[in-house]
């Protein structure tokens, strides 16, 4: 594993918030490094910085100080356009909820990322269904996203993320909105799309079972990492 | 993104709430609604003037005696203006033909039915000078002017008077008593309700005047109206031994200049309306930018999802532009139809003709768009500016 090419890599990644005289430390100097086709779980109950991970790490956000490298180029100084780009062609975000626009079919849905990148219109609806057809969802393709159920609106959320073969899979709480079972069914499609494909995955999550499907969990608290270690229980 | 991809998200989030898009657009539908039917109303009076000043005849110059600060001044007893001035008018070059003319209220009797018109003298050249219609019968001739001949030409609303409806035929030929005294009809002419008589004979037998009320001067050229009128007056000057042109003591019109009083008129009239009907469209473009604030807000995590998928500001500001113009250019047409349809309707109340210019056509798709860009570009650009985290996080 240590052999493959880092996809990210965080170099003292420090974030303070400042409103009017309140200073806050969101991170003080987080480290690490994902390589290409990890599947990693960043865990820490809420308040502990891992939002602020995520935000950084999806290109949503930029750090106050540090080093973000991504695939080797550093993105922590750039602009709003910039980091546009970088979003639309590297990160595939999975959230939590509101994940499709509403009153849209599932195949404008998955297509609307490449509408962004000036992709044609015939070889955008080749690419969308292709890519629901890797989740099972190719049925669904002119159903309104709002008649879909939780379970299938995740799965098109994953298939408009991979979509445009990004660097990472980035989920936030993929499964905070669904049942048991739903939730174990979205987090198999994840290991699938790390095994079969070799697709990085990042899952942020409070959650110790969905963390638990990845096969290493870094640990925050209080704006640092606590833990960061391979996932020795069972792999399910 | 291209354009038409736009458009169609721009139509399926104004059709995700008809009732708000509808009510949202009426203020631009009043605004263009009420500018083309102003506008069309307008400019249909217009041509009907102008149809009517043009039946005055074409390169016509009318001068009246009297000065022309007097409003309404002269009429038939100002003295000054004599056939010998219409004389020395006719041999100007640039003069076609001149007619001078007097004219009194009289009583007109036949077989006991009387009734009471303008009797006017005019001289044989008024028919071209007039471009008189004839229902029936012929005008007199220069030799019956000269020969103080006792014949007149009686406009169609008089013989109706005098002989019932449709006599105009066998009113040709018949006598008719003015004042006492026995005159032939020679002929008919329609949409009139004058009486014309040889100008020796209204001067030698009826009124007993030698001075004229006016003098119409058609022109050859009407390239050279201005230069002609020009012309005229210092003539007439020269001739009343007057210095002084604002102390002239005759005046001086053309059908022209006419026309462009009637057309400064109607102008003013439509501006000023249309300068109310724009501040309808002003409240409609209000109304559109603070329903489009609140579609901002609504779709706050959406514009977030949008950026988090790699939407850039541009993106964002060009669909909800694009939305906003869309919402008012389809205001603007609804407008536009409903307004041709009130200015029809209008036209016909009215009695004027119904005219609709392709300029208020494009004036409404200009001014409509016009619209949606100026009060979708606040809220767009609000949108636009929106940080994904914070936009995602929004409840």
């Amino acid at each position: 594993m240590n052999k493959k090419e880092t996809v990210i890599q965080f170099e003292d990644i420090r974030k303070t918030y400042i409103t009017g005289p309140v200073k806050y430390e969101a991170l003080k100097g987080i480290n690490f490094k994902i390589k290409k086709g990890e599947m990693v779980a960043i865990m820490g109950p809420s308040g502990s910085g891992k939002s602020t991970i995520m935000n950084i790490v999806g290109a949503l956000d930029v750090p106050s100080s540090g080093k973000y490298l991504l695939k080797g180029k550093d993105i922590a100084h750039y602009g709003e356009d910039e980091l546009a780009e970088v979003r639309n062609k590297e990160i595939g975000f999975i959230f939590q909820s509101y994940n499709l626009l509403p009153r849209t079919t599932v195949l404008k849905n998955v297509e609307r990322p490449m509408m962004y990148s000036g992709v044609k219109a015939d070889e955008r609806k080749k690419r969308a269904m292709k890519s629901l057809s890797e989740v099972d969802v190719d049925d669904k393709a002119e159903n309104l996203s709002n008649h879909l159920s939780g379970g299938q609106i995740q799965r098109v959320a994953i298939a408009r993320a991979l979509v445009m073969e990004p660097a990472i899979l980035l989920a936030d709480e993929p499964t905070g909105n669904l049942d048991t079972k739903t939730a174990k069914e979205v987090m198999e499609f994840f290991i699938k799309l790390n095994k079969e494909k070799g697709s990085t995955v990042v899952v942020i999550t409070h959650d110790v079972e969905i963390a638990e499907f990845a096969e290493r969990i870094i640990y925050i608290r209080d704006g640092l990492i606590e833990k960061d270690e391979i996932n020795n229980r069972k792999r399910k | 993104m291209d354009i038409e991809e736009l458009f169609n998200l721009a139509i399926e989030a104004l059709k995700g709430n008809i009732a708000r898009t509808l009510l949202t657009m009426l203020g631009v539908i009043i605004g263009i609604a009420s500018v083309i039917a102003i506008i069309s109303l307008g400019q249909g009076s217009t041509q009907s003037v102008v149809d009517q000043v043009n039946s005055f005849g074409v390169n016509v110059l009318t001068v009246s005696p009297g000065r022309v600060q007097r409003m309404g001044g002269g009429g038939s007893t100002v003295d000054t203006l004599t056939m010998e001035d219409g004389e020395a008018v006719s041999k100007l070059s640039n003069v076609e033909a001149v007619s001078g003319e007097m004219s009194r209220s009289k009583t007109l009797t036949v077989d006991g039915e009387s009734t009471s018109a303008s009797v006017k003298g005019v001289e044989a050249s008024y028919v071209e000078i007039k471009s008189l219609d004839f229902d029936a019968g012929i005008f007199f001739s220069e030799g019956q002017v000269g020969s103080n001949s006792k014949v007149a030409v009686l406009g169609d609303t008089v013989v109706e008077d005098l002989f019932g409806e449709e006599a105009e035929f066998y009113a040709v030929g018949e006598t008719v008593r003015i004042d006492g005294k026995t005159f032939k009809i020679m002929g008919v002419i329609s949409d009139s309700g004058e009486v014309l008589v040889p100008i020796s004979t209204a001067e030698n037998v009826l009124f007993g005047q030698d001075y004229l009320n006016s003098l119409s001067v058609q022109i050859e050229n009407g390239d050279l109206m201005s230069q002609t009128e020009e012309e005229i007056e210092s003539l007439l000057l020269k001739r009343h031994d007057i210095e002084d042109v604002n102390e002239a003591d005759f005046s001086l019109r053309s059908s022209e200049a006419m026309l462009e009083t009637v057309n400064e008129m109607t102008g003013t009239l439509v501006t000023m309306l249309s300068g109310i009907a724009a501040i309808s469209l002003l409240v409609g473009g209000i109304g559109i930018m603070n329903i489009m604030l609140v579609t901002v807000t609504e779709r706050t995590k959406e514009i977030g999802l949008l950026k988090a998928i790699g939407a850039k500001r541009q993106d964002i500001l060009t669909q909800f532009l694009i939305e906003a113009v869309v919402l008012t250019l389809v205001g603007g047409i609804i407008g536009l139809v409903l307004g041709m349809g009130l200015a029809y309707l209008g036209s016909m109340l009215m009695g004027v003709p119904f005219v609709v210019s392709a300029s208020s056509v494009f004036l409404a798709v200009g001014v409509s768009m016009g619209v949606g860009v100026l009060f979708g570009w606040y809220p767009a650009n609000k949108a636009s500016r929106l940080s994904p985290i914070d936009a995602l996080r929004y409840e």
